[in-house]
């Protein structure tokens, strides 16, 4: 099976070689290879997952495999927390491309869409898969630098004004990666993740690695958009085509943000008390002041780009817990509980908010607005819209019997049984608040009538679009099924066992 | 030691021109030199003083080479930057058709 990791990378990157060359030669080539391309990788991703249980298998590029214990070549290591990303990368992906085959229409230059749609996926697929750190910098350069072409695609004075902005800011933190990884090497004269871990744990000087890891944090943290460093997200998200919007919020923010962070600061760095403060805090805080700033919106876009800052400090707020509870040590079963709750708010995040952009590009599409001003009567012209984003905003808001219900209930008992009760009393806060901004976006954008006047004439989005939308909201109710004890084993243990058992994590990979 | 710090020195100049100019070109030079000190940075992690080229001759052995992996991830990073650098110049050159400056005191649609 291992022979299979390295074409959650080629598939894409061929098919976007592939479109560029002859996208303009075939006439609708790049509408049959893109989508085809990405059920493939879904598929593959689902075979995989079914096969791989508990275990980690590695692939070692030109075969050049270890020598006594020292790994020499560059590693794609899958285990069970990468393929739970690959799932999610690739599912979103596949409904946000099905959904795209209707909505570019309106713009020119249809294959270079989709050749840079399968660069962002082969790039995030690459972050995820890679054992080895300059090559992770490598792969999220890939999809970042395709996000900011993607993000700018409209061409109009915003677009181009949010993907500068974003550029500039993203530059930054891959600079601030790029000189960390130096950093690293100088003093482990390695760049596999294992086998740094493995140097780390035979001593280390503690002012070089805190520095280190502070700019880590800063780096990973401006491509999640963590408060501080949130600055580009809400032009950026806003600006981009709809479907890219569903791509960036729900999962690019994930893989190359907070999926690294978590995989280095898990398996790569001893846990450290004051790092998980850090974590921890700026995590509340993100959670808190992103859903602040989302309920004064008025552009629906920026209304949903907010609030994936907020619910992103869910996520790392989660986790920083639970490093804080396994430091501690007296409280394992919390911690467990803590790191399943934000992997399990990470999966629904990604569906969720796609859903919810996807919903934003249908009333774009019909209504050429974003102003929530400007909307208003819209469910009953547009019923499958209007379902779907009542569904995903119930969801979001943490209302059961739906997904969001479930993942926040299960950060809010961590939270309890590890005694962090201002954290509980934060998260149930922000959720109550969340419930009031998608409130606001429902009455605005499908009831208050005054503003209906002219949306007799509207009519449903075409099929493809409603397609995805109700595959998303059909995958909302499913994975409440999540929050079963029995399937929470099979589907995120595997993912939970290797963030807290680095050491047997690094003896599988190495052992080789 | 006085490399490293003139190296520091370098990013500090691009941060600062990242910071105070207002011209998109000149922010996009100064990101380019921010990013050049950290290229610097990498290639001096590799070298060792009195190192030889790294081709391993069995002929004459226990000679000192230089570290070969940072120069190849240097070269990665060129090439990483130079993509960096045409995007920035595209959308750089889009955002003049637009608006007909470069000032990013004029280019203020979107506020944060």
């Amino acid at each position: 099976m291992d022979a299979l990791i390295p074409l959650f990378v080629a598939i894409p990157l061929i098919s976007a070689f592939l479109i560029v060359i002859l996208g303009k030669l075939i006439k609708s080539f790049h509408r049959i290879l893109a989508p085809l391309s990405l059920l493939a990788l879904l598929i593959l991703a689902i075979y995989v997952f079914t096969g791989l249980g508990n275990s980690s298998i590695s692939y070692a590029l030109g075969g050049w495999t270890g020598n006594g214990g020292k790994p020499l070549g560059i590693y794609m290591v899958l285990d069970g927390f990468s393929i739970l990303m690959l799932c999610i990368i690739n599912l979103i992906g596949l409904i946000a491309l099905l959904y795209s085959l209707a909505y570019i229409s309106k713009y020119t230059a249809e294959s270079n869409y989709f050749a840079l749609f399968c660069l962002i996926v082969a790039g995030m697929n690459g972050v995820v898969l890679s054992g080895d750190l300059f090559n992770l910098f490598v792969f999220l350069e890939v999809s970042v630098i395709s996000s900011y072409a993607l993000v700018a695609f409209g061409v109009g004075k915003t677009e181009l004004e949010a993907s500068f902005k974003y550029q500039v800011l993203g530059g930054l933190a891959s600079m601030l990666i790029l000189l960390a990884i130096a950093l690293i090497y100088w003093q482990s004269k390695t760049l596999n993740i294992v086998d740094i871990r493995v140097f780390f744990d035979a001593g280390y000087n503690r002012s070089f690695y805190v520095f280190v890891q502070v700019l880590l944090i800063a780096g990973f943290g401006m491509k999640a958009a963590i408060i501080p460093f949130h600055a580009w997200l809400p032009d950026a998200h806003s600006s981009a085509p709809s479907p890219i919007s569903a791509m960036l919020s729900g999962v690019l923010i994930k893989a190359v943000g907070i999926y690294v962070l978590i995989r280095l600061f898990f398996n790569l760095f001893v846990f450290s008390y004051e790092i998980a403060m850090i974590l921890t805090s700026l995590g509340a805080i993100s959670m808190v002041v992103g859903s602040l700033l989302a309920i004064i919106q008025w552009d629906l876009k920026r209304l949903l780009a907010y609030s994936s800052i907020s619910q992103v400090g869910y996520v790392v707020m989660a986790f920083g817990m639970g490093i804080l509870l396994l430091v501690r040590g007296n409280n394992e079963a919390a911690a467990i509980l803590a790191i399943a709750g934000g992997l399990y708010h990470m999966i629904n995040h990604a569906v969720f908010k796609g859903l919810l952009f996807l919903n934003a590009g249908s009333i774009e599409h019909r209504l050429d607005t974003r102003d929530l001003k400007k909307m208003g009567g819209l469910s009953r012209v547009m019923p499958v819209t209007y379902t779907t984003s009542f569904m995903a905003s119930m969801s979001i808001s943490g209302i059961p019997p739906f997904n969001g219900f479930f993942s926040k209930l299960i950060i809010i008992i961590a939270a309890i049984n590890g005694r962090f009760y201002l954290l509980a009393t934060l998260a149930v806060l922000v959720s109550i608040i969340t419930l009031g901004y998608f409130l606001k976006f429902q009455r605005f954008a499908f009831f208050n009538k005054a503003a209906g006047q002219a949306v007799k004439k509207i009519k449903e989005v075409p099929f493809p679009m409603s397609f995805s939308m109700i595959f998303l909201a059909v995958l909302c109710l499913a994975l409440s099924l999540l929050a079963l004890p029995s399937v929470r084993e099979t589907i995120l243990s595997p993912a939970i066992d290797v963030l807290i058992q680095a050491e047997l994590h690094s003896k599988t990979i190495i052992g080789m | 030691m006085i490399v490293y710090i003139l190296c520091f020195v370098l990013f500090l100049v691009g941060l600062y021109g990242v910071i105070t100019r207002r011209n998109l070109i000149k922010i996009a030079i100064s990101l380019s030199v921010m990013e050049f000190s950290i290229f610097l940075i990498l290639a001096l992690i590799g070298y060792i003083d009195g190192g030889l080229a790294p081709i391993v001759d069995p002929g004459t052995p226990a000679q000192v080479y230089v570290d070969p992996l940072p120069q190849a991830m240097v070269l990665t990073a060129i090439v990483i930057g130079l993509a960096t650098t045409a995007m920035l110049m595209a959308i750089a050159i889009r955002l003049y058709r637009k608006y007909k400056t470069f000032d990013i005191r004029e280019i203020n649609k979107l506020r944060g």
